[in-house]
């Protein structure tokens, strides 16, 4: 089998794939990183959403072997070693902006990405535009779109962040 | 999905040979498609060319023409500032396809390669009169396409780079989506340049993108969207499925042909 060699997390990785083999499911199983999701399998959800070398992509709908050399992050590649959530996460976790939770993962990946693409401000509507690759089957959107406005100025460093209650 | 070897060369020429050498073996772009369809067992490859090895990606002038790398992604099509001063229909039109991960893999070369009836690039490259330039060759826009998922591609053959003819006058596309897949129902791709006025539609027809000779010679005469306001399109050798019938379809080219001529301006 195939030698791939890449980076998840900060941690560098050399695993033997199928030339098949989804990222998403080197991911999940072989790496055991169990917080991107599979959801519909056909691009369209974007429950399985990472970051490869900083762009937000559809791990469902790439081979792992395209991830040569690229360094990957996850959901579970967010928060501190201390366990201090990312701004996103905690805004999602401050705004409840979930219900099942099974969208999440990929909702942060996704927002964080899009927050990244916007240094000069975003608005309501370019952020629900830009969730068009991310369906909450819970329909929880507005929460999701309060979580994302209010992550934007920490994420940009424009105001100290609300005191959570 | 089944089995496959997969290959990464890192030139055209491994590339073509590999390709070559095995009459099943098929290239991979940004995957967008290709990858559904394999998953699906649509399509079943003894090897896969992955050709992001290749150095296909990236925008550049070349004289009085941009020429943009068959690699370079719809994300980077649709937020170079070149393109969108140069072309703002083609920054609309690849805005607009798919989402913000998929225009992350997708390609130009990719989508103009599997020429999908209900695709946006087929539009963009008839109007804007583009050249495709292959491995080989150079090939028009009004050969290239030649029917649904047909192209003038040889097997084996590679598209390299996709090269605009500049300046364009105006130009604009506007695109009634299918909310579920984000394809086009309908696209109409309006262009106006020193050579004349182009238009290509792109999701109606059963063999494809297609130029509208009508609504060209309407707004040679006059730039408006009034002049092809009361064009009628035979609904006869348009789709008809789930999402629209073929008069449908034939009354949204009229629309969607107006709103792009006033959105090119």
């Amino acid at each position: 089998m195939p030698q791939l060699s890449l980076t998840v997390n900060g941690k560098s990785h050399a695993v033997e794939v199928e030339g098949r083999t989804l990222l998403v499911e080197l991911l999940r199983e072989k790496l055991g990183l169990t917080g991107t999701h599979i959801g519909c399998d056909t691009s369209q959800c974007g429950a399985c959403v990472v970051h490869v070398d900083g762009r937000s992509i559809k791990s469902c709908t790439m081979l792992a072997l395209q991830a040569e050399g690229a360094s990957v992050t996850t959901i579970e590649g967010l928060a501190k070693p201390d366990g201090t959530l990312h701004p996103m996460q905690e805004m999602f976790r401050e705004h409840h902006a979930l219900q099942c939770g099974f969208c999440t993962p990929g909702m942060v990946m996704s927002a964080i990405d899009l927050v990244q693409m916007h240094p000069d401000g975003l608005t309501e509507h370019e952020i629900r535009e830009g969730l068009e690759g991310n369906l909450c089957r819970c329909t929880g959107y507005h929460n999701i779109v309060k979580a994302i406005a209010a992550a934007w100025p920490l994420m940009h460093g424009k105001q100290v962040p609300a005191a959570a209650e | 999905m089944y089995e496959f070897t997969y290959h990464k060369p890192t030139s055209i020429a491994d590339a073509v040979k590999l390709l070559g050498a095995d009459a099943d073996a098929k290239a991979l772009a940004g995957g967008q498609t290709f990858i559904p369809v394999l998953k699906q067992r649509l399509n079943k490859p003894s090897a896969v060319i992955d050709l992001a090895g290749l150095g296909l990606s990236g925008i550049r002038a070349e004289g009085n023409r941009v020429v943009i790398g068959a690699m370079t992604t719809h994300h980077a099509i649709a937020t170079s500032p070149d393109i969108a001063k140069a072309i703002p229909g083609l920054t609309t039109m690849a805005g607009w396809i798919g989402d913000t991960q998929v225009r992350h893999r997708g390609t130009m070369g990719g989508s103009l390669a599997n020429n999908d009836p209900t695709a946006c690039y087929p539009a963009a490259v008839l109007a804007l009169n583009a050249t495709i330039r292959t491995d080989k060759r150079s090939i028009a826009a009004d050969d290239y396409f030649q029917g649904m998922f047909t192209t003038a591609l040889e097997p084996g053959e590679l598209i390299t780079e996709i090269e605009f003819p500049l300046p364009v006058e105006k130009s604009a596309y506007a695109k009634f989506r299918n909310p579920a897949s984000r394809y086009a129902m309908v696209g109409v791709f309006v262009a106006k340049s020193s050579a004349g006025v182009r238009v290509a539609i792109t999701g109606a027809a059963q063999n494809g993108v297609f130029r509208h000779k009508e609504m060209e010679e309407a707004l040679g005469k006059s730039w408006s969207p009034d002049a092809v306001a009361k064009i009628k399109t035979s609904p006869e050798a348009l789709n008809s499925d789930i999402h629209g019938s073929a008069e449908y379809r034939a009354h949204l080219i009229t629309v969607m042909a107006k709103r792009a001529v006033a959105a090119a301006g």
